[in-house]
């Protein structure tokens, strides 16, 4: 497909490859913020390309493993009402919450239903009058315009029967809550490239210059990754520390202005608790005042739900980098990819879960046709 | 299977199919028509058995009577719950043919015999029971199976999908055809039959919450004509495997695991169709997952492989058979694959069924 | 996060009073509301995310991009780049912002 195949041509990856190998002469930990980006490192076997100065550290950029339990159990309490439809992104059913996920709620004949995008929950809801159609609305900048859209809909076309369960999260906080932590060991950012295609790119200035930290605004192919961590150590070679745009070719310096707009409608900031790290003040989005109507948890009475996350977790530690996740007592007893406990356990991507494959790899030579 | 049979039963138009008379007044399944009365009778007599066509065995009787074939026999039996029961490229009832047929033929096995019985609920329309019927009846002709005997009941309104379809066969095997998982060892090749995660991305384009627009149809297909050809090179065809439910990925762990091998993939090579790719793309799939209903996974010893390799893509089902990997010392019972990249990464066995992502 | 690919937009046309399209994502077809890049016109390509095109992609920095990939590898003139650009720190450089 046009533009994905070209940024994922094997003899350019080679060329950044190795202009990546010459430049690093120390050892240099780097964040790739978002899942996807982590997921493409995973996927085509990038951390084993790179040189050994260059430790990629995975960031908390995965909505689904970072929302919290709490929230979680809320889904689970709704999606188990009678005359509820509850509709979901597919990779959220099976996150666990305090004591089953999503999956099991349906098995137990919960109306569960995976959907590609929120508009087709608006649509099941016109469909289903009688029901009650709720969203589970989680994701970073990049997912908010779409569930903001979706409930600007519901409001405007008169669905009442519809609801968004909101756990929005923001990335720049999460970039500051990182750099604060005293052992922090994160010395440049991949900021995530699409949720900065809708914000565009002035939050992060500011950030890069209090911290003193490169952030390189990067895509998702294989090309991309390359590209923002070549340049990433470059600045880091270089002892800069200013915001690059690795990415221009979806991301624009005001990002998207409509959906920007849309936003500061139907959203306002909130402090949002992420799973394995904590509370981060402001650092989410709850529906505002004028669609607070569409708000499930107080449709529902779930908002007076309180669940404490494991105590045993140690991923807020193993996010920022401070641990190995076999360092983690849990790590491969307690939990596992089948019955994770946190959000780097949750998403095969995430850093304890990948770590949990790929150990048993390590242990064995690697041999190629 | 002789050409009159096979146009016999594909001379009826599917699209326009509608119930023969006399169906008692109910274009839709009632209670009745599982009763074992008349109502039974006649479904089985005005829609079934023409359905099925040359493929059917007219006694249909409480319990076939077959001619003891010589040889060794397998047995296999498998369940069909598909949702959509229609989709691009087939439906339910080329699934529970072609689904038994292929696993008879990953054994090796000559498929000669199946049983088919259906399961339905109440309120479905006769004229989808009889295109179902159809396309078992097109699909076992072409497999040059024959379908034997058969049970139907009906369940209440809500307790099911509409039909459910269980098939079982009955294969023989020729002297000297040894093929299982355990047989695996470190040098052999494997080669799959062609391109992959196309029967996957068929079912997933009508499913509700996710349509898309797309040309792809399932690659349904019984694959009993190509196993034949291939033995019939005299490779010394250590496993076959139908990758479905769970895609490559699936089959090449089990056979890791089983026979205590690793299996190394060259990502490259694996025959991925570009809207395959694209439809993955768009849904965060992985194709290695995706499942196949007309594709199998052959493990053969590397000085076998090319010749192997020759007459499959000469057999009409094979003819983008390509080699897709190797059976290692390494890592075993792990499936690794090559990225383009030059990187490696680590093909697990799917915890459950593949979902959409956002992340 | 946020996997969003992109496809080219073939139709578009109202429903629920927004604006919406069918969009080819190289021969999978997809309905794609396109009510935050309302000006993209048919044959643009645009990126999505669950179902809704958030940026437009822009083809002449796309081949920049891959240009500047298949030029790389003088390797002093590349640090040259870098410690040119810590050196400007004070100041906006191409490509930097601030």
């Amino acid at each position: 497909m046009k533009y994905l195949d070209e940024f994922s041509n094997p003899e350019l990856a080679k060329r950044l490859l190795d202009s990546i190998h010459e430049i690093a002469t120390r050892r240099w930990a780097i964040m790739e913020v978002c899942g996807g980006q982590t997921h493409t490192i995973i996927r085509h076997g990038i951390d084993q390309l790179l040189p050994d100065e260059v430790e990629m550290i995975h960031g908390p950029g995965c909505p689904v493993c970072v929302t919290p339990l709490e929230i979680i159990d809320k889904a689970l309490a709704i999606a188990a009402m009678p005359g509820v439809i509850f509709c979901s992104f597919g990779d959220m059913l099976r996150v666990p919450g305090s004591s089953q996920d999503l999956f099991r709620i349906k098995s137990a004949g919960g109306d569960v239903r995976v959907v590609y995008s929120p508009l087709d929950a608006l649509t099941l809801a016109r469909e289903n009058p009688d029901k009650q159609v709720v969203f589970f609305g989680i994701g970073f900048e990049t997912t908010a315009p779409a569930n903001a859209m979706t409930v600007y809909q519901a409001k405007r076309l008169g669905i009442g029967n519809f609801s968004l369960l909101v756990s929005h999260v923001l990335v720049p906080p999460a970039i500051a809550a990182i750099m604060e932590s005293p052992e922090c060991r994160v010395q440049g950012f991949l900021a995530a490239g699409h949720v900065c295609s809708v914000m565009g790119t002035a939050e992060y200035p500011m950030l890069a210059e209090k911290y003193r930290v490169p952030i390189v605004v990067t895509g998702f192919e294989p090309l991309d990754i390359l590209a923002g961590i070549r340049r990433t150590v470059m600045q880091l070679e270089a002892g800069s520390h200013v915001v690059e745009n690795a990415y221009p070719r979806a991301v624009t310096d005001q990002g998207n202005e409509p959906a920007r707009a849309m936003l500061r409608d139907v959203f306002e900031v909130t402090d949002r608790t992420w799973r394995g790290i904590g509370m981060i003040p402001r650092s989410g989005w709850r529906l505002s005042e004028a669609y607070r109507d569409f708000d499930a948890e107080a449709r529902f009475n779930v908002a007076g739900m309180h669940t404490d996350e494991s105590s045993l977790c140690r991923s807020g530690e193993v996010l920022q980098g401070l641990i190995k996740p076999h360092e983690c007592a849990a790590f491969g007893k307690e939990c596992t990819p089948r019955n994770p406990l946190g959000a780097t356990m949750v998403s095969s991507e995430g850093a304890c879960a990948a770590y949990y494959l790929y150990r048993r790899l390590e242990l064995t030579a690697v041999s190629h046709v | 299977m002789s050409e009159t049979d096979l146009e016999s039963a594909t001379s009826i138009d599917m699209s326009t199919w509608t119930c023969p008379v006399p169906l008692r007044d109910s274009p839709t399944i009632v209670m009745g028509h599982g009763g074992g009365g008349a109502m039974s009778g006649e479904l089985i007599e005005h829609l079934f058995l023409p359905g099925f066509g040359p493929a059917a065995r007219a006694e249909m009787g409480d319990s076939a009577v077959l001619a003891r074939p010589g040889g060794r026999l397998a047995f296999s039996t498998d369940s069909f719950v598909v949702r959509p029961l229609f989709f691009p490229g087939g439906s339910i009832g080329d699934l529970a043919v072609n689904g038994t047929v292929n696993d008879l033929a990953m054994s090796g096995a000559r498929p000669l015999y199946l049983s088919t019985s259906f399961i339905l609920e109440e309120g479905t329309p006769l004229a989808d029971i009889g295109r179902i019927a159809q396309a078992m009846g097109v699909a076992a002709t072409a497999a040059g199976v024959q379908l034997v005997t058969g049970d139907t009941k009906v369940v209440d309104a809500g307790h099911g999908d509409g039909v459910y379809v269980n098939t079982a066969g009955i294969g023989v095997l020729d002297d000297g055809v040894d093929i299982r998982p355990a047989r695996a060892a470190v040098g052999d090749v494997v080669i799959v039959s062609g391109a992959i995660g196309v029967h996957g991305v068929a079912i997933m384009s009508c499913r509700e919450g996710l349509q898309f627009g797309t040309t792809i149809a399932s690659d349904c297909a019984a694959l009993n004509g190509l196993v034949a050809d291939m033995i019939a090179t005299g490779a010394d065809i250590h496993v076959l495997r139908d990758p479905t439910r769970g895609g490559v990925a699936a089959s090449l762990n089990e056979i890791a695991r089983i026979a205590g091998v690793g299996v190394s993939l060259v990502e490259r090579d694996l025959p991925i169709p570009e809207a395959v790719a694209n439809a993955c793309s768009l849904l965060g799939l992985d194709p290695l997952y995706v499942a196949n209903e007309g594709k199998l996974i052959a493990i053969v010893p590397a000085q076998d492989s090319e010749r192997l390799l020759a007459a499959m893509q000469n057999s009409e089902l094979g003819k983008e058979a390509a080699i897709i990997g190797r059976c290692v010392a390494e890592h075993p019972r792990m499936v690794v694959a090559r990225t383009g990249l030059g990187g490696n990464r680590v093909v697990d066995l799917p915890i459950g069924e593949q979902l959409p992502r956002i992340c | 996060m946020c996997l969003a690919v992109p496809g080219r937009i073939l139709r578009r046309y109202e429903k629920d009073l927004a604006l919406m399209a069918e969009v080819d994502f190289g021969g999978v077809l997809k309905e794609v509301c396109l009510q935050y890049i309302p000006d993209a016109a048919l044959g643009d390509y645009v990126i999505v995310h669950v179902g809704f095109a958030i940026q437009r992609l822009d083809e002449a920095s796309a081949l920049e991009t891959l240009a500047n990939f298949a030029n790389l590898g003088i390797l002093e003139e590349e640090f040259g780049d870098g410690f040119t650009r810590a050196a400007k720190q004070a100041g906006a450089v191409e490509g930097v912002m601030r």
